[in-house]
């Protein structure tokens, strides 16, 4: 990108508009996400920045979102006995946040192993109509969410599975697999077959080779593919709305309820602190995919 | 070679296979064919151990075949079904015990007794008292007239009106009901009836292309103030294209800085498009509201700045361009990583070749970098109108009424009115879009060429 010696006077130009373009882009894209901090220490119950917060008074700041996010539906937040158990049972973001790691973690262990050892299955050479499973494969993905949902809905309402945690989990898991699926045969792509000849030769066994050999190679793919999993997990709304219970409310359908009936800054803070969770999986995942090109011998081109 | 060695040898090009064949004892003499270790003929081998392997990689997809199959498909088979069958004018199901019941048996008989478009005579009322005697003792009078009311709004009071009084319902029958409620001579509702008798039927699939049937059973428009379903499809697609234009307007020049620039300084500035992709939807759909409301950050800095009046706050929120903007957002991801990983490899000298051999920039880019990055836009623009034509959260909280996609009224009549045929009907509809363009998203990109992050 870097401007060329013999650049015209309008070459010149054009190329810092272009940079100011691309920058206000970028601003597009990250002020959204990054407006709702500062936001969520308002001392006011309003969506915008105060006077006081623009003077940076210290006043104009405060926690008390964060203390309605762990107080709000507990019994007495004023007690101080007992304070901890009661937050710990009843308070409804509390109560969302358990469901959610719940839901995320059972679910991504269905998806990462189902989906591993398919995606195994898939990038042999030999599979028969690799094509069509895989499109099957991929397509809860592609298939508009509010479907499958609908589908599920009418599925166990008749089976029985509607507002119970399997239920929830299997769907979850269902809308996870893709992204292990691509994540793991993007992985296998660049795997050394001759590997497991060589393991076999000196006299593992097929389970010792993929544990010793295959799965270390490929883990940061699986990891990788998991993560994705979980938030898509973690995010999903609307399964939820379709075939859960109050019993099985998770952080995203509080939030829909903050924002359809009382929308007060507590949102904020839960955006927020799910702000802080996205930037952690972003820069794990950054590091799994640098640590899974270096042990497999792709320089970064 | 043995079973277990055939096996574990991969193709027939394998040469450890070919090896274990010469070496494993049967030398090759004159034209015989090669024989395998245990004296079978090699092709017979190798042809085994391709079938074994074969099986092998199939078993290990089988579970998670199965899986999706039970939790996936069936699920979508079962809502495809729903939206050509409902029961609930000829079955009964009583939610306490689990048993279902036939009903309206009596007029389903005249129905088949007689062809369509024939008027209801006394026969037909006076099946029509027997049944509603029998939906008054099941109590079944609501649900059938709900099932009814789908198709003849306003109808459903009719039945539990004269179930209510079924018992004191005398001969003439005819006279008897329309005493009742005269409404009950209207012939469309006896063609709706007709059409509810046979559980299969397509008129749900009518019903959301704003068609139905009139009495005589033709196929008619239906009336103009009720026909909204092919209004939301246009507007589903109208603003799905502009939610992709808009991505691809802004994508572009981001995905193209980002393949020109060194990798060091590329890698960091793809923060900006990774962390919008793995932050919460709802978090950014909070935001959104928080940014555009009319109380919002951009309105109050408008006003702050002077722009704009404090009484003529920009309305963003709760209306088209609220969704506009909002997906536009979310879905912005999505093109700037299909379109980068087609950019980054386009080499730098073609555009210097161009510049050299005359052409200046403007041609340059035109007749040379944007055609080597159609794969790209085409790839972006599809999965971005794919994910947009279904998306249901963003409307359903930033759009308003005006706002609104086909899926929020999936939902609604899923959630809220409970006429479950048509919204399996209308999902039906959206479903065999998508996977059209699901196809043809193969076809030109193919699925395995998608990457994430």
């Amino acid at each position: 990108m870097a401007l060329p010696s013999h650049a015209t006077t309008f070459e010149k130009v054009w190329h810092y508009v272009f940079l100011v373009i691309c920058g206000l882009i970028f601003l597009f894209l990250i002020a959204p996400i990054l407006v709702v901090i500062p936001l969520s220490f308002n001392a006011e119950p309003y969506f915008t920045f105060t006077q006081k917060m623009l003077s940076l008074d210290p006043e104009g700041y405060s926690l008390r979102w964060y203390e309605r996010l762990l107080e709000q539906g507990m019994n007495a937040p004023n007690a101080v006995a007992g304070w901890w158990s009661d937050m710990w049972n009843n308070a409804a973001w509390v109560r969302a946040a358990k469901n959610s790691f719940i839901i995320g973690i059972a679910s991504t262990l269905l998806a990462t192993v189902l989906g591993t050892v398919a995606a195994l299955g898939l990038s042999r050479p030999e599979m028969p109509f690799k094509g069509p499973i895989m499109a099957i494969l991929i397509s809860p993905m592609i298939v508009p969410i509010i479907i499958s949902a609908t589908g599920l809905f009418f599925f166990y309402s008749a089976t029985g599975l509607a507002n119970t945690y399997p239920g929830i989990i299997m769907a979850h898991a269902v809308l996870g697999i893709p992204f292990v699926i691509i994540t793991v045969t993007a992985t296998l792509v660049g795997f050394d077959q001759s590997l497991t000849r060589a393991a076999a030769s000196l006299g593992a066994n097929p389970r010792r080779t993929f544990f010793k050999v295959t799965m270390p190679l490929i883990l940061p793919g699986v990891i990788s593919g998991a993560l994705f999993a979980f938030v898509t997990s973690f995010d999903e709304v609307v399964v939820v709305l379709f075939v859960a219970d109050f019993e099985q409310q998770t952080i995203p359908r509080q939030m829909w309820n903050g924002i359809r009936e009382q929308i007060s800054p507590t949102i904020l803070a839960a955006a927020t602190i799910l702000v802080a969770v996205s930037i952690a999986l972003l820069t794990t995942v950054e590091l799994l995919r640098r640590r899974g090109e270096r042990m497999r011998g792709i320089t970064p081109s | 070679m043995t079973d277990a060695a055939a096996s574990r040898g991969a193709s027939p090009l394998d040469p450890h296979a070919a090896v274990a064949a010469v070496g494993g004892g049967v030398a090759p003499t004159g034209t015989a064919p090669l024989r395998a270790a245990d004296g079978r003929p090699l092709k017979a081998a190798l042809q085994r151990a391709e079938r074994v392997n074969r099986r092998r990689a199939f078993l290990l997809v089988a579970p998670l075949l199965l899986f999706v199959l039970v939790t996936f498909l069936f699920p979508i088979g079962n809502l495809l079904k729903q939206s050509i069958w409902n029961d609930g004018f000829v079955v009964h199901e009583n939610f306490a015990t689990g048993t279902r019941t036939p009903i309206m048996q009596n007029l389903g008989g005249w129905f088949d007794a007689n062809p369509p478009g024939t008027p209801a005579n006394e026969e037909a009322f006076a099946a029509l008292a027997a049944d509603m005697a029998q939906l008054r003792e099941l109590r079944a009078q609501g649900s059938v007239g709900t099932r009814i009311n789908y198709e003849v709004p306003g109808t459903r009071s009719l039945f539990t009106k004269t179930a209510r009084r079924a018992d004191d319902l005398r001969p003439p029958f005819m006279e008897a009901i329309l005493d009742v409620d005269e409404d009950w001579a209207d012939p469309a509702l006896w063609a709706a009836m007709r059409g509810a008798s046979s559980p299969l039927t397509l008129n749900f699939y009518l019903a959301a292309v704003d068609l139905e049937r009139n009495a005589q059973g033709d196929i008619v428009p239906v009336n103009e103030n009720r026909a909204i379903y092919r209004d939301l499809f246009g507007k589903t697609l109208v603003l799905s294209l502009v939610i992709t234009g808009a991505t691809l307007l802004l994508g572009f020049p981001v995905a193209y800085l980002l393949a020109t620039l060194p990798l060091a300084k590329s890698n960091l500035l793809m923060i900006f498009v990774l962390l919008p992709f793995w932050t919460s939807l709802l978090v950014r759909t909070t935001s959104w509201i928080v940014l555009l409301q009319s109380q919002g950050v951009v309105n109050d800095g408008l006003v702050a700045a002077g722009i704009i009046g404090d009484g003529s706050r920009i309305q963003m929120m709760y209306n088209q361009m609220g969704t506009v903007i909002a997906m536009t957002h979310i879905l912005l991801p999505f093109m700037v990583l299909p379109l980068y990983s087609v950019m980054r490899p386009i080499d730098p000298s073609y555009m210097r070749a161009a510049r050299s051999l005359g052409a200046n920039s403007f041609t340059a880019f035109r007749r040379v970098y944007l055609p080597l990055t159609i794969p790209g836009i085409g790839a972006g623009a599809l999965l971005v109108f794919i994910l947009a034509v279904g998306y249901y959260i963003t409307p359903a909280l930033v759009g308003g009424a005006d706002g609104q996609l086909i899926s929020n009224l999936i939902a609604f009549h899923i959630l809220d009115s409970l006429n479950w045929s048509l919204g399996a009907a209308l999902a039906s509809l959206l479903l065999f879009g998508v996977l059209i363009l699901y196809w043809l998203y193969d076809r030109l990109v193919g699925i395995d060429n998608l990457k994430l992050g």
